[in-house]
């Protein structure tokens, strides 16, 4: 029962031939089965879960449709639930609760969606491996031993442990879809600003949006229906219209364009993940798509900025932790300013306070033109590439990242090799523009799983929705169970 | 050797706004500690400015009615460093792309006018407040209250431009009119809606280059802003008269002492690490819209002055203070639309009823007196009813008692005597009661004359006519 997607749990909800509450039941049996391998979930909300699961059934008996009426859902650690904890994945934060609401939760209730928990995550965000966890990391379903990705890692692996039927994640820098990409499962990075930010922590205010990881890219379409569209508490989400996503899952691809970005296969890439991509792509073109091929000349320049201007603005948006209002505070303290040091050095972990050291640098007098602005500048010439070659396709492929999962602890002692585990992924971010990640092969002697990235113009969601469903619905790889 | 003085001025003012710039909170004054405050003024995990728009349109105004052009395109800046009443640890501020530039106001220095330049104007938040235990709760121990956090501020940027704490005092006080006149601001220093910082270096005369400044921060009302300016231009001069030199720094105020002291110096200034804003997007203001506001900007207080003068042929001394509030003004043009002796107004205004008002330490708005009743006082003057002396006193009861002018005068009788054969018998009296200064007067001492007509004003408890007493004494002396 757990193993449904979105789309066949509203036909059995619907058909009344199960209830919320058994399906919310059989989602927590399955936790309780397999949670203490998998480790995607920072805390569960069980009892409110119920409540909800509850409600919607009462819902559902008046008659009331809506596509996530009843639909058991998890959501990452940093997305505000008013009432119950909100972590981060930090110290600092382990206790805090919200008094309100993100506006996607806000959104989510209004459907009718049952929230079973908060899933793991990196710190704040950031990492690729969900190993900067203040809680237990969590663990890949494909390959216990090995990293789920991250940041969203929690949310990938409880999607792909069948923990939950879909989850929302986050993504600064490829949060969501290299987790998806290592896990086997769907994840859809949405425009900036197509989703509200209020309510999502910030990591980087510029980069980051809220976005699905799902079992099927149909499920993905009928998640961003709901989430999507203008907040008017989010001045940076854009007034634009909101398509009818699940439209795209009925539009032929039959002479679209897929531009092939020389840059992203050139060197790095493991060749039997290249290989994988490339079968993937040859998949599109036997459902009618032409390729061409596309060049994004200052790709190589992506990391640096992005590590730049995430950084910076990290470093402020972190600012807030400081022991005076809420959340952590250490008690060895005598004086103000050995309460904010204390606190931040007790409360933060490493890689967080390696970023908000990174960002207070390059924003420092003295440094800001040379890093910050330069930093923009490379970002604007990043956004023209690929404004450039989308004017030559349709939508983009390429790899989500250049190897498959790797093990625990592998690069937990070398912060650059973790970052370029985001190099295929970062410049969608910089660029603001629409990813997904699919499931396109399996690689290696552990079967380990290899997404497919598509990328698409801005707000042009649907496009990437179109591809992606028809590729899923001629290959099976999306529908291949971890073995659990 | 000579040394002049440079200051220019950064203030801050609040603008009128229901909530604040970037919440629905309140703004309202005096209520209890974080009162108005919510998850987005308390800078909680998540949450997301959104600009109030009420703010931005005030503030236009503040730019437009002080010369400034306005920025077609607006960035926030976050100001970044630690303390405890700022609760996300930066500021959302403007830095680079303030919202107007290069504006001007024009200051009276002793009859002569002189144009201060404005720097900038910028839109920023307000932070919250510390409370320490000595005043609340345990000592030792210290207590934010946030409900100033997100207040909405403007930062008036002068030029170097002020040569001495007089011009400081006088700009701040023409930047506190026009702000208030355009309704912006209520610029109450008492309730923290004005604050002043100073900038101030001192050059040999006749130099170009600037000498090392000290800025002073958070002057809180007019005398401490002109008190603290001559402080500091008393020990720069000092400093310098010695051979020393003076030392980059941000000095405090102590108001018992007079004294101004070191708070930090150059080297622990902050770095603020500005940079822009990503929660906020740029704030394009186009043309038509500025154009809108523009309209809206009433007369200003130096265009009125320049009126009154005109218009009413009033010294430039009474245009100054007539126009020193909107709503003094207004109640002058009110009177003399009901009474076109504008001089008469003027005096009285400027006279009786701003003494009054200043006794009872009350605002014009507070005046007891209508425009209305002040005229009908003055008419009765006018047409001979009573006389100036007699209004003075009228005048005084009316603003106690609130009671009619004309109602005074019946009720006490005090209807001046302008009956010829009273006055007659009166000045008759007189003229034998002091036989020696009728002599003085016809022996060429014209000023006994005044005492002569004191005395008969006397007998008359005031009533009789002046005019006619006079005349009627130099007649009767002239037949001596």
């Amino acid at each position: 029962m757990h193993r449904t997607t979105i789309t066949q749990a509203r036909e059995l909800l619907h058909s009344k031939k199960l209830s919320s509450v058994q399906l919310t039941e059989a989602v927590f049996a399955r936790i309780d089965a397999v949670e203490d391998k998998v480790n995607a979930f920072a805390h569960l909300m069980r009892e409110k879960a119920m409540e909800q699961a509850r409600a919607a059934d009462e819902r559902i008996a008046k008659g009331e449709e809506h596509p996530l009426l009843g639909v058991p859902i998890a959501l990452k650690d940093l997305i505000c639930t008013q009432g119950s904890r909100t972590t981060c994945a930090s110290k600092i934060l382990d206790q805090f609760v919200a008094p309100y609401n993100a506006t996607v939760v806000n959104r989510l209730n209004a459907a009718g969606a049952v929230i079973v928990g908060k899933t793991n995550m990196d710190e704040f965000a950031m990492g690729s491996s969900n190993e900067n966890s203040s809680h237990q990391p969590a663990n890949n379903p494909w390959a216990l031993d090995r990293v789920p990705g991250g940041s969203s890692g929690g949310s990938a692996a409880a999607v792909a442990a069948h923990e939950c039927i879909a989850a929302l994640g986050s993504d600064t820098g490829g949060s969501i879809r290299q987790p998806a990409g290592f896990c086997g499962v769907t994840g859809l990075k949405p425009t900036y600003g197509r989703v509200s930010r209020f309510g999502l922590v910030a990591f980087a205010s510029s980069l980051d949006q809220i976005g699905p990881i799902t079992k099927s890219v149909a499920d993905a379409a009928t998640l961003m229906n709901v989430i999507g569209g203008k907040d008017p508490q989010d001045s940076t989400s854009a007034d634009v219209t909101l398509p009818d996503f699940t439209k795209a899952l009925h539009q032929d691809v039959k002479g679209m364009k897929l531009g092939i970005p020389k840059e992203y296969f050139t060197s790095g890439i493991q060749p039997e993940v290249e290989k994988a991509v490339q079968e993937g792509i040859r998949t599109l073109k036997s459902l009618g798509m032409e390729t061409v091929e596309v060049s994004l000349p200052h790709l190589d320049y992506a990391v640096a900025t992005y590590y730049i201007i995430a950084c910076a603005e990290a470093s402020t948006n972190l600012s807030r932790y400081d022991g005076v209002k809420y959340g952590y505070r250490s008690s060895k303290s005598d004086n103000l300013v050995n309460m904010y040091e204390n606190t931040r050095e007790e409360g933060f972990g490493e890689e967080v306070k390696r970023r908000i050291i990174l960002g207070t640098f390059v924003l420092s007098s003295g440094y800001y033109d040379a890093y910050y602005l330069k930093g923009q500048q490379v970002r604007t010439l990043i956004k023209q590439d690929f404004e450039n070659a989308l004017e030559k396709c349709d939508v983009l492929a390429a790899p989500v990242t250049p190897y498959p999962a790797f093990k625990q602890g592998e690069k937990l002692d070398d912060p650059l090799q973790m970052y370029l585990a985001d190099i295929y992924t970062i410049s969608a971010n910089l660029a603001g523009i629409p990813a997904m990640s699919i499931p396109c092969g399996f690689v290696g002697e552990e079967n380990l799983p290899v997404g497919l990235q598509l990328m698409g113009k801005h707000f042009d969601e649907s496009n990437l929705i179109a591809v992606g469903h028809k590729f899923q619905q001629t290959t099976d790889f999306h529908t291949k169970q971890a073995p659990l | 050797m000579k040394y002049e003085t440079v200051i220019g001025l950064e203030v801050h003012v609040q603008i009128n706004t229901k909530t604040k710039i970037f919440c629905s909170c309140s703004t309202e004054f005096g209520m209890p500690p974080n009162a108005n405050t919510c998850p987005i003024c308390l800078g909680m995990p998540g949450v997301l400015p959104v600009l109030n728009k009420q703010f931005l349109e005030s503030a236009m105004k503040a730019c437009l009615a002080t010369h400034c052009t306005i920025a077609p395109m607006n960035r926030f800046a976050r100001k970044n460093y630690f303390y405890p009443d700022l609760p996300k640890g930066y500021q959302i501020s403007q830095f680079e792309e303030p919202l107007g530039i290069n504006g001007y106001i024009n200051i009276n220095i002793d009859g002569t006018k002189k144009r201060i330049g404005l720097t900038r104007i910028h839109m920023e938040e307000d932070a919250g407040k510390l409370i320490h235990g000595e005043n609340l709760g345990s000592p030792g121990k210290s207590y934010v209250d946030f409900n100033r956090t997100g207040v909405p501020l403007c930062e008036v940027v002068s030029e170097p431009d002020l040569r001495s704490a007089q011009e400081a005092r006088a700009y701040l006080g023409e930047l506190k009119s026009i702000l208030q006149y355009a309704e912006v601001s209520d610029c109450n220093m008492e309730e923290g809606s004005l604050r002043c910082d100073a900038n101030i270096s001192l050059r040999p005369e006749g130099q170009k280059e600037f000498g090392t400044r000290t800025e002073l921060k958070n002057l809180n009302s007019f005398k401490f802003v002109q008190k603290a300016i001559e402080y500091e231009v008393d020990r720069q001069t000092r400093i310098l008269e010695q051979g020393d030199k003076v030392i980059q720094e941000t000095r405090l105020y102590d108001s018992d002492k007079g004294e101004t002291f070191s708070m930090r110096s150059k080297e622990e200034a902050h770095d603020y690490r500005y940079f822009p804003d990503p929660d906020l997007v740029p704030v394009v203001l186009e043309e038509a819209w500025v154009e809108e506001i523009k309209k809206t900007i009433p007369e200003l207080p130096e265009q009125k002055r320049e009126r009154f003068a005109k218009e009413y042929g009033l010294p430039e001394y009474d245009a100054g203070v007539l126009t020193s509030s909107r709503e003094l003004a207004d109640y002058f043009e009110k009177c003399t639309s009901l009474f076109a002796k504008p001089k008469i107004i003027s005096n009285w205004i400027m006279g009786d009823l701003l003494r009054e008002l200043n006794k009872s330490n009350q605002e014009i708005g507070e005046c007891p007196l209508s425009p209305e009743a002040l005229v009908n006082l003055l008419k009765l003057i006018d047409e001979g009813v009573i006389s100036g002396n007699i209004a003075k006193s009228v005048f005084e009861e009316m603003y106690q008692t609130g009671k009619e002018a004309s109602v005074i005068v019946e009720e006490k009788g005090l209807k001046q005597i302008t009956d010829d054969k009273a006055i007659d018998e009166m000045v008759e009296g007189v003229l034998q009661a002091n036989p020696s200064q009728v002599e003085e007067y016809k022996g060429g001492k014209e000023k006994v004359l005044g005492f002569l007509v004191g005395q008969v004003m006397k007998t008359s408890k005031g009533k009789a006519n002046p005019g006619a007493v006079n005349k009627l004494l130099k007649e009767k002396i002239s037949k001596m």
